[in-house]
């Protein structure tokens, strides 16, 4: 019994590197779970990007559901994500707000003309303070608000099919039978 | 021009630009240096999130950037370390501060490695007592049948 011990020892170990590749290649460790969720979204209100008179914020989107995408042209996997939401993102139902952020209004606009724009309305935050609020830490992050101004969920990094399809669609169903 | 005399002066080019990248990381204006230190030890217990292995106050991602603004402007506007911390608690979560507070989550990586020192002592004694009871019932006949022990 005591010869078993070392190869006992030496499975044990290596149960537990292969626990970690297992994990590392499910999760992403440089995720961090926004403390947001469940909370109401913060309030915003920001220029429209190329309407320098019009302003838009959450007192525009007050006891709607929306859809809040953060992008910036300076993004590499924001082009990854845009022909998602271009293809999906009239099927959820629910307003896309694009929300510009850290980026030049004449790069934004140019990004949308070669692109596309999938987005209901866009707001601009050079500055960037709504994203601490948000508590936005990269482009792309997309968060799902409820009528009732909540935060449902945060998806931190590109919008996949998948993610459309297995998450957000059924989130956005579970908020309409849950309205009066 | 040889090489040795081409080196002080490659030095002194380097040493010109050092300012420079001061001033890139540093473009706040503190009143005192008092402002100053208190601003900069805040930030070193700050975690920034884009470089998840920096602090706020050696970063220069752009989001670093911004958080070292609004923190300067808290500081600036009378908060207390705490509750500049607890601003950025509430948005970014406990992964914020470099030194986290003892929690229900966090209570693993406290007591994790001193669990770890128990159970290692907890192996070394038994080892220790089953060996020195070994020795005592047969003294100097270390024979084939405790060879196995010996790994």
């Amino acid at each position: 019994m005591a010869r078993a011990i070392p190869l006992i020892l030496f499975l044990l170990l290596a149960a537990l590197l292969g626990f970690g590749l297992a994990w590392n290649n499910t999760h992403d460790q440089r995720e961090v779970p926004s403390p947001l969720i469940d909370k109401p979204a913060p309030a915003f209100s920001l220029p429209v990007l190329n309407d320098a008179t019009r302003e838009f914020g959450s007192a525009d989107l007050k006891g709607k559901p929306y859809l809040l995408n953060v992008f910036g042209s300076w993004c590499p996997s924001c082009v990854d994500e845009h022909p998602v939401l271009m293809r999906h993102a009239k099927e959820l139902g629910v307003p896309l707000i694009g929300y510009n952020w850290k980026d030049d209004p004449a790069d934004a606009t140019a990004w949308l003309a070669r692109f596309g724009n999938p987005y209901d309305v866009i707001v601009t935050d050079r500055v960037g303070r709504t994203a601490i609020d948000f508590g936005v830490y990269g482009a792309p992050e997309t968060f799902l608000v409820d009528s009732n101004g909540k935060i449902r969920l945060k998806r931190i990094g590109p919008v996949t099919p998948e993610y459309v399809e297995k998450v957000l669609k059924p989130a956005v169903l579970a908020l309409r039978s849950g309205m009066p | 021009m040889t090489r040795r005399d081409l080196l002080p002066l490659l030095l002194a080019m380097l040493l010109a630009l050092l300012p420079l990248y001061g001033a890139a990381v540093q473009p706040l204006e503190f009143k005192d240096t008092a402002e100053e230190q208190r601003f900069q030890h805040l930030t070193r217990q700050l975690r920034c999130l884009v470089c998840q292995n920096q602090n706020l106050a050696d970063s220069d991602a752009g989001l670093a950037g911004d958080l070292r603004r609004e923190v300067f402007e808290q500081l600036r506007a009378g908060k207390s370390d705490d509750e500049i911390k607890q601003y950025l608690v509430s948005r970014y979560s406990q992964f914020v501060l470099y030194d986290p507070p003892l929690s229900g989550s966090t209570w693993l990586l406290w007591f994790g490695p001193l669990l770890a020192l128990l159970v290692g002592a907890g192996v070394v004694t038994v080892i220790v007592r089953r060996r020195a009871a070994n020795a005592a019932t047969a003294p100097q006949t270390r024979g084939p049948a405790h060879e196995e022990e010996d790994w």
